[in-house]
């Protein structure tokens, strides 16, 4: 292979002069851990809720919530992307809102795009996730909380939910991996996340090699800086003589 | 005598399986009832509908001043006058001893944390487990869990208390602790219904026994005459007696 490796490359002033490349790469993570960090909190947000719901006896709500799991779930997140951005305005918002919209800094409208389709798509993971985790509470745990008096309000709040959510770490930690992953997918709306900065730059210098290198480690170091926190979570949450919050 | 437990012609169904067939009962102050009966008899159903926990379908349970069924907004006041101990004990494993026992009187009698944490800490005195304030339930032994579990009901200042198979759960060597603490608080006169297969228990502690079988209750009699007049008794009684006790 005769390839001409560069790492000095990052260096060297972009080619509009305004910038250098390792500043490109350096706003393309910006932009992915912002839109990842936003988008998680909306999926916790909402995928508790809906988990929650899943888990209640009043069948509507059981419906909608399923409904909402199996539509965000089997559809690809790109044709959702595609949907939240082109579509959904021109259907759901009234002109004077579309032309404002237009009109706005497209950064912004991308970045705001990218942060609801991927928060929404999402919950719909973080959902069952938590319902599996108050499924896998014994019946007795519910029922010693209700025996003292306390509402299901109280129930769910102070005793099952702690409980779900230490058994749901692990699965959790790696749904937070994918949404960083995901998130790869805003360059598709021309928002210049960590993958579209390294393809921009392989194209106008024709270090490819170099500028993907560098988004990859970047990729690992996130999920590894990730993986380590939620660790740590995991250890400071766990019980004294307790396994893992599961049964007793 | 007033009667804090009525149970007047209870019948229950899960979907289309009866599980409680026609059940009457009385239970009047500072009555210690022993529930026994073969597993599958409906004995641990039978006395979770006494504080909602099961639903029943037929009949009526007057628990105190209050009826089931009743609307689910007023179960949670009406199961906070009935104390329940669990066969697995059920302590909340995320809480450290001491928080077990505060959280519900704080919660639902909306105690302070000062008044909560005095009666938690004499409960535990009574029940022996003061050093223990500090540790999870998971450090714990079965019987010094079901121990704390029962100081958590009593914390709750409870009218009647009722245990489903409190020791089934526990190793051998640990079933007395816990029926001791049984044994003291029907000494202090209060109201008490336990399933329990501790027939030694229910000969020397409870006041009266009911024999369960197929969800059905056949035998309520007080318990002297229960145990020594086997041949008066039904015959699935009997044959429980004869299989239980050598």
């Amino acid at each position: 292979m005769n390839y001409d490796w560069n790492w000095s490359i990052f260096l060297a002033p972009t080619i509009d002069g305004a910038s250098r490349y390792v500043w490109w790469i350096l706003s393309g993570l910006a932009f992915t851990v912002f839109i990842s960090l936003c988008a998680w909190a909306i999926a916790l947000v909402i995928g508790i809720g809906l988990g929650v719901t899943r888990t209640l006896p009043p069948r509507l709500g059981r419906a909608l919530a399923t409904a909402y799991v199996e539509l965000f779930r089997n559809v690809p997140l790109l044709v959702q992307l595609f949907f939240w951005y082109y579509i959904a305005p021109v259907v759901f918002l009234p002109v004077s809102l579309q032309t404002a919209l237009n009109r706005a800094n497209p950064v912004a409208t991308q970045t705001l795009t990218m942060i609801v389709c991927l928060g929404l798509f999402t919950a719909a993971r973080v959902c069952e996730q938590v319902r599996a985790g108050i499924q896998a509470q014994p019946r007795g745990r519910f029922n010693a909380g209700y025996a003292l008096g306390l509402t299901r309000i109280h129930v769910y709040r102070f005793v099952i939910l702690p409980l779900a959510f230490r058994v749901i770490v692990p699965p959790l930690t790696s749904e937070f991996l994918n949404v960083f992953k995901n998130s790869a997918v805003a360059l598709t709306i021309g928002l210049l996340e960590l993958t579209a900065r390294s393809r921009q730059m392989g194209e106008f210098t024709a270090h490819v090699f170099e500028a993907f290198i560098a988004a990859t480690l970047l990729y690992f170091l996130i999920a590894q800086i990730t993986s380590h926190a939620m660790h740590a979570l995991e250890a400071r949450l766990r019980i004294p003589g307790h396994g893992l919050g599961g049964s007793a | 005598m007033s009667e804090p437990i009525v149970i007047e012609s209870v019948s229950k169904w899960y979907g289309e399986t009866q599980v409680l067939f026609d059940c009457n009962a009385r239970i009047a102050k500072g009555e210690v009832v022993v529930v026994c009966g073969p597993s599958g008899s409906g004995k641990s159903t039978l006395i979770k509908c006494i504080n909602a926990l099961e639903p029943i379908q037929r009949g009526r349970i007057v628990v105190g001043e209050h009826t089931l069924p009743a609307p689910a907004a007023q179960l949670p006041a009406i199961r906070a006058k009935v104390g329940m101990v669990f066969q697995h004990f059920e302590l909340f494993p995320h809480m450290d001893v001491l928080h077990n026992l505060t959280f519900a009187p704080m919660r639902v009698l909306k105690r302070d944390r000062a008044a909560a944490t005095d009666k938690a800490l004499g409960l535990l005195q009574r029940v022996g487990l003061s050093a223990f304030a500090g540790k999870f339930p998971g450090q714990l032994s079965g019987g010094q869990q079901q121990r704390v579990a029962i100081a958590r009901a009593l914390c709750m200042e409870p009218e009647c208390m009722l245990f489903d198979e409190p020791t089934s759960a526990l190793d051998p060597e640990m079933v007395n602790e816990v029926l001791d603490v049984m044994t003291g608080l029907a000494a202090e006169g209060m109201t008490m219904v336990c399933v329990t297969h501790e027939m030694g228990f229910a000969r020397k502690v409870a006041h009266r026994v009911l024999f369960m079988d197929e969800g059905k209750i056949f035998d309520d009699c007080a318990s002297e005459v229960f145990f020594a007049e086997r041949e008066s008794r039904s015959t699935r009684a009997q044959k429980f007696l004869s299989s239980i006790v050598a």
